[in-house]
């Protein structure tokens, strides 16, 4: 086996052009959250199963459910990933051999692991599914990517420690997929290199149990006494959100394969309205990256479900003073889910969807779809399913009648402003 | 064999009187290459400080366990080359990046795995076994029945801490710096251990958590000692092979009393397995000196953790 340490860097600096489209990867803490998605453009997203993952709290999925969001996102020539990225303990071990086989059973495209483990279980057992490295191993270096390279690995998550130019080197240098966070809420920690959670509440956050203990508050102290003066903030670990909008063309050409979006635990509005965003910037992009320009429409459409505070993380420079969030208080987003579209009547111009969140006459709403379609309207009269006319749509998932201003498509959602 | 006693030390004449006290095994290294370590003996005396140790009969371990950027790798071969060279006993490491490098530049030299928080079965110690690794350092986050069970189904030598605090939270961040600039101070934090700074979290006011920067980034260690005197036999039955005393962030003088109590207990174990009783007086020792604002504990060693 070469280890190929000596290997020359083979790409030049300036810009380099693909023709293979980056993936956009997202994640969907449940099948409806699968297929909004899918249906807003993901290629790729990530789920749950019942077993070994990450987030213990998210709605994780059935073997039947994985089967049902494979079918749907297939139907789109999108595919299907399950993260197993818990480091494994004892009474772990047994068992995982037999979930792998049923995942590629189900159809799943590929794991998303750590552990050696079931990195290796999955290559002997289930050699139908691809196995990608977590960020939960911290890679972050060229020749830690040939190391995984070396093992069968077709993808590595990179840690999101890795800078651009450091990207663009791994990429040179070792021919392999890189997956990179581009969006969402960040460990401040090295991914994998944390347990204040165990410390603090014996929740194990390696292994999904992880209570955000470094985004509490603390007070530092130096020579005994606490550095706080009157009107200080707090200390914290806390990290503004990663946000990638502005720099995909930077993000394409280092060469990074999967764009990664953070968020198993995050909305539908949330979901839809970030993989819009960056849909929209990509093909941009790929149509043509000499006439590329940044729309300020996409980074508007992030704003409107995004609650934090963003960042560009370490790929420009290590994150300063300006990339944590010392402020007390996080806002909610500006704009909340309202409803679902479910069907739309060309001739009456009559939509039917489904209440997420209360709304009333008169309300000024927006609808939007795939693509980046949007229109507001003030919403008139609303009926229920029997024809009565509706005060306001107080009941989560009854089926409200109304007319659109223009036309929408099943899936569309409608949103409210509440800030 | 004799059971090792391994400790960190931050020099030679830190590693001398470690040995002295007891300890058959030290951990030395510098930051540019290992992780959190009392302090630097650097390149140009590592071999030195390697000769001095085996003078004395014991074994000298390298720290090599920080997580590498592109840019550091070049400095790798010929460090460890120097390692292999000045008969490094080992070369602990995390990052596979130093696998790659030990093969293709020294490959004499053994290896011991340790990524701190995510060695936690049999079965990836093993996986890092069948690549070089002839140890595995176990996270601290594990319980006994998940130690013992571990021991049982692995065939490399593992490690255990069973004395000192625990880094709980590492960033590549400067977090420090970042606060103290989001104040407005003035204020450029020194780099390195030993800087007096702790954390207190607003719902804990009994604990406090040590924290660095270096060059690294930021280090949160553990509001309490773990202290593995009392269940020591039982990890001494269980064949567990390094007893590691972690003396980062602590005096001498107290590192040295527990090196000297491990070492005594260990001595009476090897001596009447069967006989053997822990004792108070060494309980004792260790208890006088531990400061009042940091618990003993026996870490995880008796929890059950969830997720």
């Amino acid at each position: 086996m070469s280890v190929g340490l000596e290997k020359k860097a083979t790409g030049g600096a300036g810009r380099r052009y693909r023709l293979d489209k980056p993936e956009l990867l997202a994640p969907a803490g449940s099948l409806e959250k699968l297929k909004i998605a899918v249906h807003y453009g993901a290629d790729a997203v990530y789920i749950g199963g019942q077993k070994y993952g990450l987030r213990s709290n998210a709605g994780n999925f059935s073997l039947e459910e994985m089967r049902e969001g494979v079918e749907f996102a297939s139907r789109y020539g999108a595919k299907v990933f399950v993260a197993t990225n818990i480091y494994a303990h004892q009474e772990d071990l047994e068992g995982i051999e037999e979930y792998l086989r049923q995942l590629e059973s189900v159809g799943i495209s590929a794991i998303i692991a750590a552990d050696p483990v079931i990195i290796e279980t999955a290559q002997r057992a289930a050699p139908g599914l691809e196995v990608h490295l977590s960020t939960q191993q911290s890679t972050m270096n060229w020749q830690a990517v040939q190391f995984w390279k070396e093992e069968g690995l077709p993808r590595v998550v990179l840690a999101r420690e890795a800078t651009l130019a450091e990207i663009r080197e791994m990429k040179d240098r070792v021919d392999i997929e890189i997956e990179a966070f581009i969006h969402g809420a960040m460990c401040s920690s090295v991914s994998g290199r944390c347990v204040l959670s165990n410390h603090f509440t014996d929740r194990d956050s390696n292994r999904g149990g992880c209570c955000q203990s470094c985004r509490w508050k603390y007070d530092l102290h130096e020579g005994g006494e606490s550095v706080l003066e009157e009107g200080n903030n707090l200390f914290t670990m806390g990290s503004k959100d990663l946000c990638m909008i502005k720099h995909i063309p930077d993000l394409i050409e280092a060469g990074v394969d999967s764009f990664k979006i953070e968020g198993r635990m995050k909305s539908i509005h949330y979901v839809a309205s970030v993989v819009n965003a960056y849909r929209q910037a990509i093909d941009s992009y790929m149509a043509d990256p000499e006439q590329y320009v940044l729309d300020p429409a996409w980074a508007e459409e992030i704003g409107k479900a995004a609650n934090r505070p963003l960042n560009t993380g370490f790929f420009y420079s290590t994150p300063g003073a300006e990339e944590h969030i010392y402020e007390p208080e996080e806002k909610p987003a500006p704009y909340d889910f309202a409803a679902l579209v479910l069907d739309y009547d060309e001739s009456t111009g009559i939509a039917t969807i489904q209440q997420r969140s209360p709304f009333r006459p008169g309300m000024e709403i927006e609808f939007f779809g795939p693509g980046g379609r949007s229109f507001k309207q003030k919403l008139g009269e609303l009926r229920d399913e029997e024809g009565n006319v509706l005060e306001v749509a107080r009941h989560p998932l009854q089926t409200i009648k109304l007319h659109t201003e223009q036309p929408v498509r099943r899936l569309d959602l409608m949103r409210k402003r509440v800030l | 064999m004799r059971k090792e006693l391994l400790v960190a030390a931050g020099s030679i004449g830190q590693m001398e009187r470690y040995i002295e006290a007891g300890a058959n095994a030290v951990l030395i290294g510098e930051a540019r290459f290992g992780m959190r370590l009392p302090g630097d003996i650097r390149e140009e005396e590592i071999a030195e400080a390697i000769a001095f140790a085996h003078r004395l009969g014991a074994k000298a371990y390298v720290s090599v366990n920080k997580l590498f950027r592109n840019e550091e790798l070049p400095a790798l071969p010929g460090y460890l080359k120097t390692l292999a060279e000045a008969k490094a006993d080992a070369v602990v490491f995390s990052d596979p990046a130093v696998l790659l490098n030990v093969r293709e530049a020294a490959p004499e030299l053994v290896l011991h795995w340790n990524a701190e928080m995510t060695g936690t079965n049999s079965a990836s110690s093993a996986y890092w076994g069948r690549r070089g690794a002839v140890r595995s350092v176990l996270a601290r986050e594990l319980n006994e029945e998940e130690i013992l069970d571990l021991k049982g189904k692995s065939e490399m030598e593992i490690q255990v801490q069973v004395h000192g605090m625990t880094n709980i939270y590492h960033s590549q961040r400067n977090l420090l710096q970042s606060y103290m600039d989001h104040l407005g101070r003035e204020a450029r934090i020194e780099q390195g251990p030993d800087q007096g700074r702790y954390l207190v979290e607003a719902e804990r006011p009994d604990e406090k958590l040590p924290v660095y920067e270096d060059g690294n980034g930021t280090h949160v260690m553990s509001a309490d000692d773990i202290a593995l005197l009392e269940p020591l036999a039982e990890l001494l039955n269980a064949g567990v092979d390094s007893f590691y005393i972690e003396t980062l962030l602590k005096p001498e003088d107290y590192n040295l009393t527990a090196i000297k109590t491990y070492r005594q207990a260990i001595e009476a174990w090897e001596q009447d397995p069967e006989g053997y009783e822990c004792r108070e007086e060494w309980l004792e020792a260790l208890q006088d000196q531990q400061p009042s604002d940091r618990e003993l504990s026996f870490g995880f060693l008796y929890k059950e953790q969830v997720y």
